[in-house]
């Protein structure tokens, strides 16, 4: 038997055969590759078949063929038999729900709040933004400020508004924006503290991060506004907000802690040997080549931790302060409003709110993760 | 100038450059800080307290509540004591978190496992469940379940009434109770011998099996009894179910317990296949036309028959297209038997003993249910809303720990000839559940931890009774969240301990 | 990379067992055809292998080299065309390819041990469970495969506390365990470090030794000189020319043959 063989044409490539291709060979690939996926896909499509149109048509308004009630309906729609969601109760308290008890001749204040965080946010998010360094230090330590008079009043002519009348989103965003400036820094000290040689600095950091991410938030919540104001020298009163603005403080730096030392566990030992080669002090090396990269490898884990912190403002509607749920919550018992639909309208509307913010920071999120991959592997 | 420097041996440094001393330094420095720190506030609350006529300690423990709580699981009212309505809480607390980690980590598997099947419309649902649950708060999604969906229910008089004789109204869910006689005991002792004598039955023929090479006889025998038993109840099944969807068979006399026996011998020959099928496609077209039935009431009769019996034609066909296993050799893994040993012992006990198992099914009166049982809305909200919370979590643990096995390992099992499930139970569900353990572990902590939200929507848990009624009452603020937070320290600490020592012994050995 | 004056030459072969059967087909792959969604990767592949061959699969990263091997134990699957391997025919029937996998060991170019089972429990554990083979017996087998290797002393050790050579030493070890007819490696020296290279090839050296049936895929040209008794190289999913490894390497006929051997033999 001759085994010499050499191909004198080569063979062009030809289209699959049709059972291998088109939707059908997909559906059979992805849906009926075996009873049970058969089985499953089929419980599925019925499933779809049964709750698509009826939550279609409770969410979409009259002019897309639902059963909502848009905006600028009257209570009267909201309330006729088989209506869908009450949209036009949202859009109707959709000041309260953004700025609470705000006063609405001031609404231009928040509004402001609003843009320069949106201005400042945007170009910190994008990597390739230029001028990193004095956008970061406008946004964590000029933008507090503004903000603080901007809202708080009382200077420059302007109205003061104590922060009792804040209220909806504005809070809402408030409280996770602090939390968010206040831990990261507080969050990298004691993550360094955490990591440190010398024990009494080691033990106390250690002590910090695990009691706060043993405790269930609402008992910090509790702890900040019962015990801080006896902390205090007697006759000093503390704001109810900025109570429950130390106690989200406290708390989402321990967690911060957590993900920054996974960052600088995560270095290799040789930059922490080049760094100290150099002759660099603890402070300068740490702040000038271990915290840089390892922030950037933790960046991920950073988002995933604010998600969590923004998820968790939520939590001061118990402690009294009126937080976009509790704003919700609070309207719900609005008897000008009420329809068979309303809670559940208001509970859709907030879950919509916070969904979009915490999707938006999860994508962001994951597309921080594919890049520093990639920049790892070239 | 360089000579005489070496001459005069190495430099001196300042004392307060010396690297040790500059940490013994700093660390003098916050030592200090913290103690005057920690003074300062100990100070302050002392003068706050004798301002406001207030004692400390743990006395008040000891004295009457004066309140009652809606749900307890130990005997509790106005006479009872303070650390009593901490232990109710306590109780309370355990007791959603227990039954919310068993649904949650049954749901969370089942949505890790979903979001990677190659089942594209089960992965995009797993996928969906998990990114909306995932992003939206968990004291939102209790409310809603709370406010919007049980308050929302019907008043009493006008209850949803679910099969089962479960109801369901504004206060809450309405369950059959179950009234054990005496001699249901022994079913329960029964169950739960059948449970460890199947598994130790398992234990010991997989030990056999891996020593000498063959299950022993008897498990091997008895394994193709239950296999058969098993083919025959669900013969008996879907002919029953056949009946039910076409009257005319319904009618044939004694047609169940004949098809069962005739898919049962058919199963022990190599056309067993053919039979799986038949009862595939009997069972599928049942629950098919069933949930049609439900879902779309509307449609005419005739037309969900056939659209049902469409569907399950598809599905058997499928079953019968793709594959043709080879029938049960003595080396196949005995799962038949330990099964039929869980549900067939107490069976036969139940029967033999002449127990009964009766239900007080839940009665409208003119108010309210006489008997049954009820469950507060508060807990249901909770529970639900924990499970379909934490479940994402899990899903997305279950996810990772799944891929974190790289398809070489399945692939290497694969061509060493192992059968699908030996791989699955020999190399993929080890090693995976390696990484799933020590974040499962802090998803059971995080369920405990969020179940505090319970106090929101009124459940008597932990912080609601003690954080909220206790403190509001005795005033002893210290006192009172120092316990509180106690008990979640060591809830946590004995978690992380867990998971130190686990970690340590399933690390895997590396150079 | 390496040429023929790399590590396996060193000494000489002994050709005592390594007898092609003329009658004795162990793999026949006939008209064969392989899609990935609409990329057509393989190409009217026909490969017929005689019980006993030795053979070497040579080409371009991306020629369809892995596909081809790994559509013989059926990790892919072949859209048209036949293949029979040691009489079986491989179908959707999970029995038969069962059937086939237990008959044929594979080789991968990243070992994939099990690396929570010790060395023993990696070579035992489909003795056990596909094969039931008692326990004691599959562990005398098992030191038998690892003395071959030459590292019996790493049994009890845990994959990752082994070298990459000595990983994929066990990994052969493994395969041979189950006592397979035919053996398929997938680039099996492609992820080691140079010196461990030699370790690995002497230990396929010694297979062919014993007469196995065997196709590699391998960019060591040094080996194939030495063991093949053919030399396959494919390009762009198809077989462009194959020889006995003397003709392959002084007279290679096809363009890209005479390209590819230019570059890696420099
Ligand atoms: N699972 C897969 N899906 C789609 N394309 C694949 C897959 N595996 C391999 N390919 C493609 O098939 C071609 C052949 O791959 P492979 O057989 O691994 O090549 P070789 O082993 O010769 O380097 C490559 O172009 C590769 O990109
Ligand atoms: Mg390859």
């Amino acid at each position: 038997m001759s085994v010499s063989f050499v191909r004198r044409e080569m063979i062009a490539p030809q289209p699959a055969p049709s059972n291998n291709t088109g939707p059908i060979a997909w559906a059979r690939r992805s849906l009926f590759a075996t009873p049970g996926d058969a089985l499953l896909s089929v419980l599925a499509i019925i499933l779809l078949i049964w709750a698509i149109p009826p939550i279609y048509n409770f969410v979409m308004p009259t002019f897309f063929g639902g059963h909502a009630v848009a905006p600028g309906g009257t209570v009267e729609d909201c309330r006729a038999l088989g209506a869908g969601a009450c949209w036009a109760y949202i859009s109707a308290r959709m000041s309260f729900f953004i700025y609470g008890f705000y006063p609405p001749a001031e609404y231009w204040r928040p509004n402001l709040v609003f843009l320069f965080g949106a201005l400042l946010i945007a170009p910190l998010l994008i990597p390739r933004a230029p001028f990193k360094r004095i956008n970061a230090i406008l946004f964590f330590v000029a933008y507090p400020v503004v903000c603080f008079f901007l809202l708080n009043g009382g200077v420059f002519g302007m109205r003061a508004v104590p922060t009792e009348q804040w209220g909806g989103l504005l809070v809402t965003l408030v409280i996770s924006m602090v939390g968010i400036i206040c831990s990261i820094p507080l969050g990298i000290l004691l993550a360094l503290g955490r990591q440190s040689k010398l024990p009494i600095i080691k033990t106390l950091c250690v002590m910090f991060i695990e009691l706060w991410r043993a405790v269930p938030l609402i008992t910090v919540l509790f702890m900040a506004s019962i015990m801080l104001p006896l902390f205090m020298p007697q006759g000093t009163s503390v704001d109810k907000l900025l109570r429950a603005l130390v106690g989200v403080t406290l708390f989402s730096s321990a967690y911060l802690a957590e993900v920054v030392r996974g960052g600088l566990q995560a270095l290799p030992r040789g930059q922490y040997e080049a760094a100290s080669s150099l002759g660099l002090s603890y402070w300068k090396s740490m702040g000038l080549i271990i915290l840089p990269q390892a922030i950037k490898h933790v960046i991920p884990g950073i988002v995933n931790s604010f998600i969590a912190l923004f998820k968790d403002t939520s939590l001061v509607s118990i402690v009294g302060i009126f937080d976009l749920l509790n704003t919700v919550q609070a309207a719900s018992s609005d008897i000008d409003w009420s329809s068979p639909t309303q809670a559940i309208t208001g509970y859709l509307f907030a879950g919509i709110v916070f969904w979009i913010f915490c999707f938006a920071m999860s994508r962001y999120s994951i597309f921080m993760e594919r890049r520093l991959d990639t920049g790892h592997k070239r | 100038m360089a000579v005489q420097d070496n001459l005069a041996g190495p430099p001196r440094t300042a004392f307060y450059n010396d690297p040790v001393i500059r940490g013994i330094l700093y660390q003098v420095l916050v030592g200090a800080a913290v103690v005057a720190f920690f003074t300062w506030i100990i100070l302050n609350t002392a003068a706050n307290l004798a301002a406001q006529n207030k004692s400390t300690g743990f006395d008040f423990l000891f004295q009457t509540s004066g309140f009652g709580i809606s749900f307890s699981l130990i005997p509790f009212d106005r006479s009872s004591y303070y650390w009593e309505a901490f232990l109710v809480g306590l109780l309370n607390t355990l007791l959603v978190a227990a039954i919310g980690i068993v649904f949650a980590s049954m749901l969370g598997f089942a949505i890790g496992v979903a979001r990677l099947s190659s089942n594209w419309l089960i992965a995009r649902f797993a996928t969906v469940y998990i990114e909306i649950i995932r992003n939206v708060p968990l004291l939102l999604q209790l409310f809603f379940w709370y406010f919007a969906v049980l308050k929302a229910m019907p008043a009493v008089r006008e209850s949803f009434e679910l099969p089962l004789g479960i109801f369901v109204n504004q206060r809450g869910i309405v369950v059959p109770r179950p009234m054990p006689d005496a001699e249901i005991t022994w079913v329960v002792v029964a169950a739960a011998v059948a449970l460890v004598g199947a598994i130790a039955l398992v234990r010991w023929a997989t030990s056999i099996r891996a020593r000498t090479g063959h299950y022993p006889q008897g498990v091997a025998i008895g394994s193709r009894i239950a296999g058969l038993v098993v083919t025959f109840v669900l013969g008996y099944l879907a002919f029953t179910l056949l009946g039910s969807v076409i009257p005319a068979l319904g009618n044939v006399p004694y047609l169940p317990l004949l098809g069962g026996l005739g898919l049962a011998g058919l199963s022990l020959t190599a056309y067993g296949f053919y039979g799986r099928a038949f009862i595939g496609f009997a069972i599928a077209w049942a629950v098919v036309r069933f949930l049609l039935g439900g879902m779309f009431g509307s449609l005419p009769e005739l037309l969900i028959v056939a659209i049902s019996l469409a569907l399950a034609l598809v599905y058997g066909w499928t079953m019968l297209s793709v594959e043709r296993r080879p029938t049960a050799g003595d080396n196949k893994f005995p799962l038949a038997l330990p099964l039929l040993i869980i549900v067939a012992v107490p069976a036969l006990v139940y029967w033999a003993t002449d127990a009964s198992l009766a239900f007080e099914i839940p009665l409208l009166e003119r108010f309210n249910f006489r008997g049954g049982m009820q469950l507060v809305p508060e807990m249901v909200a909770l529970v639900i809303g924990l499970t379909i919370y934490t479940a994402a979590f899990i899903a997305e643990n279950v996810r990772s720990g799944i891929q974190a096995v790289s398809k070489g390992q399945t692939e290497a099992a694969a061509s060493l000839g192992l059968r699908e499930g030996d791989r699955l139970r020999l190399v993929v569900i080890p090693q995976a559940m390696r990484v799933i353990i020590p974040p499962l572990t802090s998803q059971y902590l995080n369920l405990t931890k969020n179940s505090s939200l319970g106090a929101a929507i009124g459940y008597p848990e932990l912080v609601n009774v003690f954080m909220g009624t206790t403190l509001n009452q005795t005033g002893k603020a210290i006192e009172v969240i120092a316990i509180t937070m106690a008990v979640y320290l060591t809830l946590s600490l004995s978690t992380s301990a867990f998971m130190n020592w686990y970690n340590a012994r399933v690390a895997l050995v590396e150079r | 990379m390496s040429d023929m004056t790399s590590g396996a030459a060193a000494r000489a072969i002994n050709t005592a067992n390594m007898t092609v059967s003329q009658t004795d087909v162990a793999i026949d792959v006939i008209g064969m055809h392989k899609w990935y969604g609409d990329f057509h990767v393989l190409r009217d592949i026909d490969l017929r292998v005689m019980r006993g061959e030795r053979i070497v699969i040579a080409g371009p990263s991306g020629s369809g080299k892995s596909t081809l091997i790994r559509c013989i134990n059926r990790l892919e699957e072949h859209q048209q065309g036949r293949i029979i391997v040691n009489g079986t025919e491989l179908t959707a029937d999970l029995k038969r390819i069962d059937e086939v996998r237990r008959e044929v060991g594979m080789v991968f170019q990243h070992f994939n041990l099990f690396p929570h089972l010790t060395i023993l429990q990696n070579l035992t554990l489909a003795p056990i469970w596909v094969r039931g083979i008692p326990k004691a017996e599959a562990e005398t087998t098992a030191m038998h495969y690892l003395e071959r290797v030459k590292i019996p002393e790493q049994a009890n050790k845990f994959p990752g506390q082994l070298s990459g050579g000595q990983q994929q030493r066990v990994a052969i070890a493994r395969s041979l365990c189950m006592q397979p007819k035919i053996m398929l490696f997938d680039e099996p020296t492609s992820a080691l470090d140079p010196e461990m290279v030699k370790e690995v090839l002497e230990v396929m050296i010694n297979l062919a030794e014993d007469g196995m049936t065997m196709l590699c895929v391998t960019h060591e040209m040094g080996f194939a000189r030495q063991v093949a008794n053919r030399v396959i190289f494919m390009d762009q999913g198809q077989i462009i020319e194959q020889n006995d490894p003397d003709a392959f390497f002084s007279n290679p006929e096809h363009e890209r043959t005479k390209l590819f051997l230019s570059q890696i033999l420099h």
